[in-house]
């Protein structure tokens, strides 16, 4: 235990997610006693962070202005939405630069032990996308846990109607993994997800 | 497969010990509370990554230190295999093969034991939840990938209990109720496998148990057992005082469509009870002897030689079955439990397992065929007895 405000404030970092008390020490006393280390400017962007950043009215991804850099950009395919569980979802499939289509976050998956319903994530936005049928397929990117399925099963029941094509991510090996690497579960899975090779 | 050796930091009371160990029996001597089951209990340990005496890992660490490390090094088919097991009292514990990191749950598919205790008596007078885990524990070393089955059909039973609990407290939308189909539908995917695999485990089991408990007790005894389901509206729980008629082994030819019928027949009543009330949470397996339950009507010696034929019979399967051969037999403390007879009984049916580690209080108790390398154990210290 330090004193006061010292204390205080590794307590605060500890609470933040993925930051035990070790790292929430270390962090504090980098701030302390590294000159070179702009505090204002941390305590500025901490103070604006929630003034400036929106979230996009059309799909829910994190924005600065009123739609998201992807909602706007003309280049991206109209048909396809990819829906995923949280920002941070659209940023690694980003990462892919393989994905063209347009995004929707539902802002988490259903889970009564969080108190999480279909009244708490944004179905209901998803749904009113698809009104004018422009969409033709929603991939369904939400984890492969317990919850994610559960979402996603919700998902294909909500958007069952003629001419949407309805899809799910593939579970399966890694790549450039070893075969003798990989877990039960996941060998399991991509057995259940073999395909036919063609010659 | 054979633990040749074992050491142990931190664990339980002892600082630090080195224990080495023989094919064939192995006998621990020492007066009660000296530290004795705890050296089988770590070894229990690294086989199911639980004890067979607290649930917690906590009780396992040393009064007063955050790390206890478990090591082994085991032998099978010439080959040597080294295990460590890393429990921390905060943060996740770690696990090492072969000095390199791995991931706890690897640990049981190198080391299988099967550990006959004092405690086991619950097996056949205590609650279905004893023997719902013996089947899972059993399951789990038989097939590693149902671990990842059962605690997915946790959470999913967690998520839905909430649901219903919320309901019943009326502070739930209509909207969120209707997901209650799709807990349902994970319910049943999960259940359903589970009881497939219990039901298909029961099965392979019942001609050991038979054969088990006859060496032990004698001919003309009959020990049966059979998996109740919830499902088919059998209420474990609630059976009172009224003797169950032996449940027909019944596996639904379709479990999934007897899950759902079920599930729809009791929603009402889950509704106002706020919990799920049929699944393989709820299942028992029904042990019979001699056409009679053996939970109420069996003696005590009888409830004994049925818990460890059950012990005996998981011990036969795993030999039968597992890629990693014969699994270590642990009899904790059982000999002074038993009479002469039983105590013979048991020494030959025990006799040709590849490593078979004994403790006693008193070494005049242990059939003279299994006496064959001692160790006393005093006070968290291990002497070699020298025979």
């Amino acid at each position: 235990m330090y004193e006061g405000i010292v204390q205080e404030l590794i307590d605060e970092f500890g609470r933040l997610p993925g930051i035990g008390p070790k790292s929430a020490q270390r962090i504090a006393f980098h701030i302390l006693t590294t000159q070179s280390f702009d505090t204002t400017r941390l305590a500025e962007l901490l103070a604006e962070v929630r003034e400036r950043v929106r979230f996009c009215s059309i799909c829910g991804n994190v924005a600065e202005q009123d739609t998201c850099s992807i909602c706007r950009d003309p280049r991206r395919s109209q048909t396809v939405i990819c829906v995923v569980e949280e920002a941070k979802d659209v940023a690694a499939i980003e990462r892919t630069r393989e994905f063209r289509g347009l995004y929707h976050v539902l802002g988490g998956a259903l889970s009564p032990m969080d108190g999480v319903g279909p009244d708490n994530l944004r179905f209901t936005q998803l749904v009113q996308r698809l009104a004018d049928a422009t969409v033709t397929e929603v991939i369904i990117a939400t984890n492969p846990n317990v919850t994610g399925e559960a979402t996603a099963t919700y998902l294909t029941r909500l958007l069952d109607q003629p001419g949407l094509r309805v899809t799910r991510l593939a579970s399966g090996l890694p790549v450039g993994g070893d075969l003798e690497y990989a877990d039960e579960v996941t060998l399991g899975r991509a057995f259940e997800g073999r395909r036919t090779v063609e010659a | 497969m054979i633990v040749a050796h074992l050491s142990l930091h931190d664990f339980r009371n002892y600082e630090s010990a080195e224990l080495a160990l023989s094919a064939g029996p192995n006998v621990l001597v020492g007066s009660n509370g000296q530290g004795k089951t705890n050296l089988v209990e770590a070894i229990g340990y690294l086989a199911t990554l639980g004890s067979h005496r607290v649930s917690g890992d906590a009780a396992l660490i040393r009064a007063g230190r955050d790390t206890a490390i478990v090591r082994a090094r085991l032998q099978h088919a010439g080959r040597e295999m080294l295990l460590e097991a890393q429990l921390n009292r905060s943060g996740a514990n770690r696990a090492q093969v072969n000095r390199a990191q791995a991931k706890p749950r690897d640990l049981p598919r190198h080391i299988a034991s099967v550990l006959f205790a004092p405690e086991d008596l619950a097996l056949v007078r205590g609650e279905p939840s004893g023997r719902r885990r013996f089947l899972d524990q059993l399951l789990v070393q038989l097939s590693p990938r149902l671990a990842g089955v059962l605690a997915d059909y946790d959470r999913v039973l967690r998520q839905r209990n909430s649901l219903l609990k919320s309901a019943r407290a009326a502070r739930v939308s209509e909207s969120q109720l209707s997901t209650l189909e799709i807990w349902d539908e994970r319910l049943v995917e999960f259940g359903s496998e589970i009881i497939g695999a219990r039901h298909d485990l029961v099965a392979r089991l019942r001609p050991h148990v038979a054969e088990a408990y006859e060496r032990i007790a004698g001919p003309d005894h009959a020990a049966e057992l059979a998996l109740q389901l919830s499902i088919l509206g059998v209420q474990p729980e609630e059976d009172g005082a009224q003797a169950p008629t032996l449940a027909e082994d019944v596996a639904p030819a379709d479990t999934v469509t007897a899950f759902r019928a079920a599930l729809a027949n009791v929603r009402r009543a889950e509704l106002d009870r706020g919990i799920t009330l049929v699944g393989p949470h709820r299942d028992d397996l029904h042990l019979v002897l001699n056409a009679l339950p053996a939970r109420g009507y069996a003696s005590h010696g009888e409830s004994w030689s049925f818990a460890l034929a059950l012990k005996l019979a998981s011990a036969a399967l795993l030999r039968a079955e597992s890629p990693i051969g014969d699994p270590v037999v642990v009899l904790d403390d059982v000999f002074a439990e038993l009479d002469e007879s039983r105590r013979a009984q048991l020494a030959h049916a025990v006799g040709d397992y590849e490593q078979v580690i004994i403790t006693a209080a008193v070494l005049e108790d242990v059939p003279s065929e299994l006496t064959g390398r001692t160790v006393r154990i005093v006070a968290g210290r291990i002497a070699e007895d020298g025979q």
